[in-house]
């Protein structure tokens, strides 16, 4: 076996009554690619912000390379050769690439020599690393995967020989995530060894050397990746059996719900976003449209549900328009029976301030049943969140706490218990299940599956294209604004991947 | 040649009037480029002038009085810095609290001590700044053209109107090419990255405020002891509002900031020109319309002709490290 490169030993934590990590035992071998997967919440970040010196143990032992090291800030992670990538990069935005590399590693009180250094440095890594970036650049000039190379560049300036990610692809398109890996697998050929923290299976099993799973806390077990399988480990993550594909019926395809006919959408740039996008959505069926994120998507669910602007085209709901001049009154619409659930839970489809029990009425407050008079009914509003936290499993189950306070895929169950449970004809959801655990993804799908089994029409918006391809009974796939073609749930991967780069589109242009 | 004398002496209050301003401006750059609004600069500036003047006038000692300007503006500096930096309060309160606390405790302090009705004593020659004569001044005096220039614009002002005008480069070069400089910039864009790198973020917010304590000081000093020969109270008059107005102005740069201060001068300094001048055209105008043209200009200008002015992007938020 080879030597440890990190190993902690009863680790403990606890934030006010929360224990986010228990007794957790780990050991990371040298020159390898390690993998944590857990829920959100599992406490996979905690650990490793106490690895990096950000949070302290409130008991426990970490041992780097051996030797038993005490870390109490970010400075003795970093002088133990322990470098962190940050879920949300930690870089200055207006800051150029160089200096956000000699930040806090600066050679002395002027910058010039600090600079020069850098520079040259960089020219090293570069080489030896394949890590180009213009060190000149200002950060927020530069695409996210850019950036994330310029956060592992100055974790690699920092002398680390022990690299950690957190949520490393979260934020990346396929293809910058592929040259992630690139960049992970010839770290790992230069004798760094690298955590990876995620909750995304497949990157578990595509690149770690051996992968320890976490749940509510505590670690529940390390495997080598290659005797494990992406069941194995979703069990262990939920402690349970989980159905990474949920079953469901044919589909019965009923009258038409929503129509939507040559609809033209412009961003604010008066790019065209949405460029003549027909279909029909029928009650009882899931509609997906999947594509690459920025090909349209966004901008078609925001005109749909009349929150944007349309150029031209016509939405029908139930065979009545819908005011596409972006002044449409949502509650009107939800009147007439559309649900959204915007693809941005934080600043579209929640106020994370509120408690939860005030969200989970949100949009519906004018709603009789909420309502004693002029004045909130608290009783009623207080018994129909408790309701919905029951029926949605919404943790932790408390209607008084701050929605802050909750992971992301409760407060995507927040909001989808919100919509589904004021029984729309039509509902539109955008990215279902965005930054939720596998074990809500479950509970999430079957939920869409049963709404649709109840005879309501579904349009499902996702990048994820297995999302897609589990829910969907029929699946549109968008490309540069344009529907490019339409395919049955049997579609394979490969074929729907070419739609969405838009190969047969480009093909039959020509 | 009246009319070149006129300009001449309107430049030179320019310069003497935009003084104050380049340094609370220049104070404010400091406290905001590190994240931390700083609404009370008109209050730091208020009990560093009544400090100067009361110790000057009490010990005798213009550089005494300086010395008790910065150090009780840097004491007030540090409140703020306790109150929005250790404890996360609001910097806008604690800001107005402070220009209150100010503007209260000169006058009772100052009638307590003085009896003058919350003035400080007239302050005698040596107990102020006297003006600096510049070599040849007087001898090149009547040389057309460059003797004015030479001996009223750039010579004859007090030592603290260079050390005004020479913390402009200064600032310049502190915020862009040394460390202290480029981490305060960082902690007032993105404290996390700063927290992360291993910088203490408290502390490098503190050391601004320190910064903008120590200038506001010379910005009261300068008003009680070379503008005025003593204190007076209220007399920063919104002259802090006005330095916090020229640094969004000038969108926290420091070069940017100096001809924002001097536009704000020439104001002041035209608007005391013209009061009773009959101007062409309009006739006479009355003088409290003149008074109220740089007030009036700032709004203008703020409203309509600075285009997008982005502040820190940290600024007025206190750091908490993520749970």
């Amino acid at each position: 076996m080879a030597q440890a490169a990190i190993e902690l030993i009863g680790i403990n934590k606890s934030f006010g009554a929360v224990r986010a990590n228990r007794d957790i035992n780990l050991e990371i071998a040298r020159g390898t690619i390690h993998g944590i997967v857990g829920e959100n919440g599992a406490g996979k970040s905690t650990l490793m912000s106490i690895l990096y010196g950000f949070y302290q143990a409130d008991s426990g032992e970490i041992r780097v390379g051996g030797k038993p090291a005490s870390i109490k800030t970010p400075n003795d992670a970093i002088a133990l050769g322990i470098g962190m990538v940050h879920q949300h990069f930690m870089l200055v935005d207006n800051f150029s690439v160089l200096e956000n590399i000699i930040l806090g590693a600066e050679t002395d009180a002027l910058l010039k020599s600090s600079i020069a250094k850098a520079r040259s440095e960089l020219d090293r890594l570069e080489r030896e690393y394949g890590l180009e970036v213009d060190p000149d650049a200002i950060i927020e000039e530069l695409p996210v995967g850019l950036q994330q190379r310029v956060e592992i560049l100055k974790a690699l300036y920092r002398g680390a020989e022990i690299l950690i990610l957190d949520e490393p692809t979260g934020v990346l398109t396929p293809a910058e995530a592929d040259h992630l890996f690139r960049i992970l697998r010839q770290l790992k050929e230069q004798g760094k060894t690298v955590v990876l923290i995620t909750h995304k299976l497949r990157e578990i099993m595509a690149i770690t050397d051996t992968v320890s799973v976490m749940r509510q806390g505590t670690m529940v077990a390390t495997r080598e990746t290659r005797k494990t399988t992406v069941e194995e480990l979703a069990e262990l993550m939920v402690g349970r059996r989980v159905l990474l594909r949920v079953e469901k019926g044919e589909a019965e395809a009923g009258a038409v719900k929503l129509a939507v006919k040559n609809l033209t959408v412009r961003d604010s740039r008066g790019v065209t976003m949405v460029d003549d996008v027909s279909f029909d959505l029928r009650a009882g069926e899931i509609v997906g449209i999947a594509g690459v994120a920025g090909n349209g998507q966004s901008e078609l669910l925001e005109a749909i549900s009349g929150i944007r602007h349309a150029v031209s085209g016509s939405v029908m709901l139930e065979g009545k328009p819908i005011d596409l001049t972006g002044k449409a009154d949502p509650g009107e619409l939800r009147d007439r029976g559309l649900a959204h659930v915007p693809e941005d839970r934080h600043h579209v489809g929640l106020v994370l301030a509120f408690e939860e029990n005030e969200n989970s009425i949100l949009g519906y407050h004018d709603d009789p049943r909420y309502l004693r008079g002029p004045f909130l009914n608290i009783d009623a509003i207080m018994a129909d969140a408790r309701d919905k936290i029951e029926k949605y499993d919404i943790r932790p189950g408390n209607p008084r706490l701050k929605t802050a306070n909750f992971s992301g895929g409760n407060q995507q169950k927040i909001v989808l218990a919100r919509e589904i449970e004021q029984d729309p004809g039509v509902l539109i959801v955008g990215q279902p299940t965005r930054g939720v655990d596998v074990g809500a993804i479950e509970f999430i799908h079957k939920r869409l599956i049963a709404m649709r089994d109840q005879g309501k029409a579904v349009l499902v918006v996702s990048v994820e294209l297995d999302e897609i391809r589990s829910l969907s009974d029929r699946i549109l796939v968008m490309f540069a604004g344009r529907i490019v073609g339409e395919r049955g749930p049997e579609a394979t991967e490969g074929e729907l991947g070419l739609l969405m780069a838009g190969v047969e589109h480009q093909e039959a242009a020509q | 040649m009246d009319i070149f004398n006129a300009i001449i002496q309107v430049l030179d209050s320019t310069i003497r009037l935009s003084v104050p301003l380049l340094l609370a401006c220049l104070a404010g750059l400091y406290s905001e480029r590190a994240g931390i609004f700083d609404i009370g600069l008109e209050g730091k500036m208020l009990v560093g002038a009544f400090a100067g003047a009361a110790a000057a006038s009490v010990f005798h000692s213009a550089l005494i009085g300086l010395g008790m300007a910065i150090l009780i503006s840097v004491a007030f500096a540090l409140v703020h810095g306790f109150a929005s930096i250790t404890h996360r309060g609001n910097q806008i309160v604690s800001g107005v609290a402070i220009n209150f606390i100010a503007a209260g405790s000169t006058i009772i302090l100052g009638q307590a001590w003085f009896q003058q009705g919350g003035r400080t004593p007239a302050l005698q020659p040596g107990e102020r700044f006297e003006a600096i004569t510049w070599p040849g001044a007087d001898a090149i005096r009547d040389v057309p053209i460059i003797g004015p220039i030479y001996a009223e614009l750039l010579s004859g002002h007090s030592i603290l109107v260079y050390f005004a005008f020479a913390m402009v480069p200064f600032t310049w070069w502190v915020l862009f090419r040394t460390r202290f400089g480029l981490r305060l910039r960082a902690v007032g864009e993105n404290p996390a990255a700063v927290d992360t790198a291993g910088i203490s973020v408290a502390w490098l917010r503190y050391r601004a405020l320190i910064c903008t304590g120590i200038l506001t000081g010379f910005a009261g000093a300068y008003l009680s002891m070379v503008q005025n020969g003593g204190f007076v109270k209220d007399m920063t008059a919104g002259k802090g509002y006005i330095a916090l107005a020229a640094l969004i102005f000038a969108k926290w740069k420091p070069v940017n900031a100096m001809f924002a201060c001097l536009l704000f001068g020439f104001l002041d300094a035209a608007s005391i020109r013209l009061q009773g001048t009959p101007l062409p055209i309009v006739g006479k105008v009355s003088v409290q319309f003149m008074q109220a043209l740089p007030y009036v200009l700032t709004v203008i200008l703020l409203a309509g002709f600075i285009g997008k002015a982005i502040p820190p992007r940290a600024g007025g938020v206190p750091y908490v490290k993520e749970r």
